[in-house]
């Protein structure tokens, strides 16, 4: 039941990702060219998102357990470090660099474009890298 | 300035987040998900699932609203290997991405993943302005 519900969620966001424009490389790159030509339409999406999970979490009771699960498995850390910060920098520049953050750039295989192939690669091959860098530099 | 897609796929991807989390009792991150779909030895019929289901709604969207898939980026292929590992590096290290952080950390009222949010909007904008501005485009 559990890889079932995981596959309606898949089929909604992906859905909803292409439906909002997200998948579209050059609504993402206007979105965020904030200082040229600024196209706003995607902040309709974050909105919408967040509109959603604002009001809905408050709904769902971590007390209880999930319709499909014995428990809750939410992130616990909420330290503001040199990881989260660094992490964002960079990643904030590959999705501006060529349009795509995971969900978008997932949702476009489907369209068969050998790009966002090598982008979905090259994203999990720098997934990997952070162990090896980490490997060389935990503290 | 088209606001109703983006508002309707927007609100579509706040109800996946909300029943991922309702039904399996996880936070919809997709950065985080993939990673350990391809990492993890155990538990991953979910993940596979959903991250199956985000390719299929995305095919299915494009076919049941005759809408046109958007047109790849044209840009050569060297930037798009540095923008996926840019991209696969900065999420796994900061921990999350657009869904991760912004949907769902939002939602939670979470101050790490607000930084987080803050921080790679704004890191992108700045890529979009240097690349679109500064250097004007792919060179």
């Amino acid at each position: 039941m559990k890889t079932l519900i995981s596959l309606l969620c898949g089929l909604i966001f992906g859905a909803g990702l292409a439906l909002s424009g997200m998948t579209d490389t050059a609504k993402v790159q206007g979105f965020l060219d904030l200082f040229g030509h600024w196209v706003p339409d995607l902040a309709f999406v974050m909105g919408g998102a967040v509109l959603v999970t604002l009001i809905g979490f408050r709904m769902v009771k971590p007390s209880s357990s999930p319709v499909f699960a014995d428990r809750f498995e939410l992130p616990t850390a909420n330290q503001i470090d040199r990881r989260l910060i660094i992490g964002g920098v960079l990643f904030g520049v590959g999705w501006g660099l060529y349009g795509y953050c995971p969900g978008p750039a997932i949702a476009a295989l489907a369209y068969l474009d050998w790009q966002a192939g090598l982008f979905v690669l090259s994203m999990l091959i720098g997934m990997g890298l952070v162990d090896l860098l980490s490997g060389q530099t935990s503290e | 300035m088209n606001f109703i897609q983006p508002l309707l796929g927007g609100l579509m991807i706040g109800i996946a987040a909300l029943l991922m989390l309702a039904g399996t009792g996880r936070i919809m991150g997709i950065s985080g998900i993939t990673w350990s779909a391809v990492s993890l030895a155990a538990d991953r019929a979910w993940r596979w699932c959903f991250l199956v289901g985000i390719v299929l709604g995305a095919g299915l969207f494009h076919w049941l609203s005759g809408q046109a898939t958007p047109e790849p980026n044209p840009a050569a292929w060297v930037w798009i290997v540095t923008a996926g590992l840019l991209v696969g590096f900065g999420t796994r290290l900061g921990s999350g991405c657009t869904s991760g952080h912004g949907v769902c950390g939002l939602g939670r009222l979470s101050k790490r993943s607000l930084v987080a949010t803050l921080t790679f909007m704004s890191s992108g904008i700045v890529t979009v302005f240097i690349l679109r501005h500064l250097i004007g485009g792919y060179q």
